[in-house]
């Protein structure tokens, strides 16, 4: 593992890189080290926000004399205690998926442009386990990690302007859930009955940064129930 | 529970606070007063505690039946007000009897935010009742004002009943944007090859501007390659596209962002960014880590100033 590097955002925060691109050792690294100062319950921590393979520490600028070498310092010693893990730290969700059809528009052509049947293409979308590299772009939305590399597909050329809520999509290397209508264009395999993100729960997200996911697949009667479940 | 309401929404009037900490992991961003000084201020005026809800207006402020007595403060940029047809004037604390607040067009800036005493009391979400436009949460509904709409006010303290708009005849005039140039915003470049060289060119603000971001355009910089990995953006980050035009990030940013960052705006120069009307001119000019770190502290005493300068007022 190379050695991390430090770089100011702004005046409240310190971006630590603990390497580059998409790689899930490094990411889970980053959640490790994530864990690991969220345990030190640090009165002058603001937020810890993990991604792909870089942590952003927030702080209290005014209780901190130097903050620049007091996070170095502490995240020098947290990784040079820390075993190398390949497996994220965090819990295994399981996430229930309506495919194709209305659920999932883009499900049939995604098949067809990959030279499977649709029942291959959900039989291999739900066979991984995913890690929430991170959240982001809107509230609650999780960049998976650990789609398998043979259902790789770009982007759509035409984003749609209204992506359903709940929608399970791929887009290059990446998976993810959109929490609530918005653009997108990310391919759309399914739905979810789950609600990823309701600010007025305890815990607001489902799926925090670092857990682990996996797709199930259920039928349209079951997405119908479910949905109506709180 | 007493309530104003909505006759004429304005341009884009939001319910703001000081913003949401502490969620930033789950892609939730801060939101918030554009200028939390500004807005801390008109708090001051009014009696409340620095951190109530009041009202972030844009361009055009709103029209607005005042069922009874209450107690406002403006600040930020010039906004003509009125209560019924008297004017009245910014930065110091109004009695109002029971009326009609009518805001016009604001002028030298963009964002006006008034206070009222007992705050504004949409539920507080997530430990803050700012408005999140992006999450649709926050605020009222999480959404700017729209006409006939109803906004809940706190309990505050008993307004001495007035026949007629009373006020006292000092005022504060505490933002930096009125003594400093808004043109010039303070950054320390980050170590991207294109960092220093946003200072060598003119910008301007453009039309496509909002709460999100304030777009700049002017000359082309190199991009450069970007790793296309997303990373932690913060409010005042500089990013910058493959059109090589900057955004600087503003209160409603996303939390994480695949652009690189020319550098980040110094956090007390970011209200008078959020003055910055579309077209008007903006320079960038870079200061070293320590000098930032006086600039933070002099903003501070300043506002530390006014904070006990009102207090020994009232």
């Amino acid at each position: 593992m190379s050695a991390p590097r430090f770089e100011p955002l702004g005046d409240d925060a310190v971006l630590v890189h603990l390497g580059e691109g998409v790689d899930p050792a490094i990411n889970a690294r980053v959640h490790a080290l994530t864990a690991a100062l969220r345990n030190l319950d640090l009165p002058w921590l603001r937020d810890l926000v993990p991604a792909y393979a870089s942590l952003a520490v927030f702080f209290d600028a005014a209780q901190l004399d130097d903050p620049a070498r007091t996070v170095s310092d502490l995240v020098h010693r947290l990784l040079a205690g820390m075993t190398t893990t390949k497996e994220s730290p965090g819990a295994l969700l399981e996430v229930p998926v309506c495919y194709g059809g209305t659920h999932g528009e883009d499900l049939a052509d995604a098949a067809s442009t990959l030279g499977v049947d649709e029942a291959t293409l959900i039989a291999r979308h739900s066979a991984a386990i995913y890690t929430v590299a991170m959240i982001g772009f809107a509230p609650g939305f999780p960049y998976l990690l650990g789609l398998d590399p043979g259902l790789t597909l770009p982007r759509l050329a035409t984003p749609r302007t209204r992506v359903p809520a709940g929608s399970v999509a791929i887009a290059g290397a990446q998976a993810g859930i959109y929490p609530r209508e918005s653009p997108g264009g990310w391919r759309l395999l399914g739905r979810t009955p789950l609600m990823l993100f309701d600010p007025a729960r305890a815990r607001p997200s489902l799926l925090q940064p670092g857990d682990r996911v996996r797709f199930v697949p259920i039928g349209a009667d079951d997405f119908t129930r479910l949905e109506r479940t709180p | 529970m007493t309530a104003w309401q909505v006759l004429a929404a304005g341009a884009q009037t939001t319910v703001q606070d000081q913003g949401r900490h502490g969620w930033r992991h789950l892609g939730v961003g801060r939101a918030g007063a554009l200028d939390t000084s500004a807005l801390a201020v008109a708090n001051l005026l009014v009696g409340n505690d620095e951190t109530a809800a009041g009202l972030e207006m844009a361009l055009q402020g709103p029209r607005l039946r005042l069922p009874r007595a209450c107690r406002i403060a403006l600040t930020g940029a010039a906004v003509p007000a009125w209560w019924n047809d008297v004017p009245l004037p910014a930065g110091r604390p109004l009695d109002l009897p029971a009326g009609e607040l009518r805001f016009g067009t604001l002028r030298d800036g963009l964002r006006a935010w008034l206070a009222i005493a007992g705050g504004i009391a949409a539920p507080s979400v997530l430990g803050s009742r700012s408005t999140d436009l992006r999450g649709g949460f926050g605020g009222l509904e999480g959404r700017a004002l729209v006409t006939g709409d109803r906004l809940p006010l706190g309990d505050g303290t008993t307004t001495p009943s007035v026949r007629r708009p009373t006020f006292p005849s000092w005022w504060v005039d505490m933002d930096d944007a009125w003594t400093f140039d808004r043109h010039v915003l303070r950054y320390l470049p980050s170590s991207h090859a294109a960092a220093e060289s946003l200072a060598a060119h003119a910008w301007h603000a453009h039309a496509n501007s909002n709460r999100q971001g304030l777009r700049l355009t002017g000359a082309s910089l190199p991009a450069g390659e970007a790793n296309g990995v997303s990373e932690p953006v913060a409010i005042g980050t500089l990013q910058l596209p493959p059109d090589g035009q900057p955004i600087l990030l503003l209160a409603d940013a996303q939390t994480v962002g695949g652009y690189p960052r020319l550098g980040h705006v110094l956090a007390c120069d970011l209200g008078r960014a959020a003055q910055l009307r579309p077209g008007e001119p903006v320079h960038f000019e870079p200061v070293t880590a320590q000098k930032a770190q006086t600039l933070v502290r002099d903003h501070a005493h300043r506002y530390a100033r006014v904070r006990l300068a009102i207090a020994q007022r009232r």
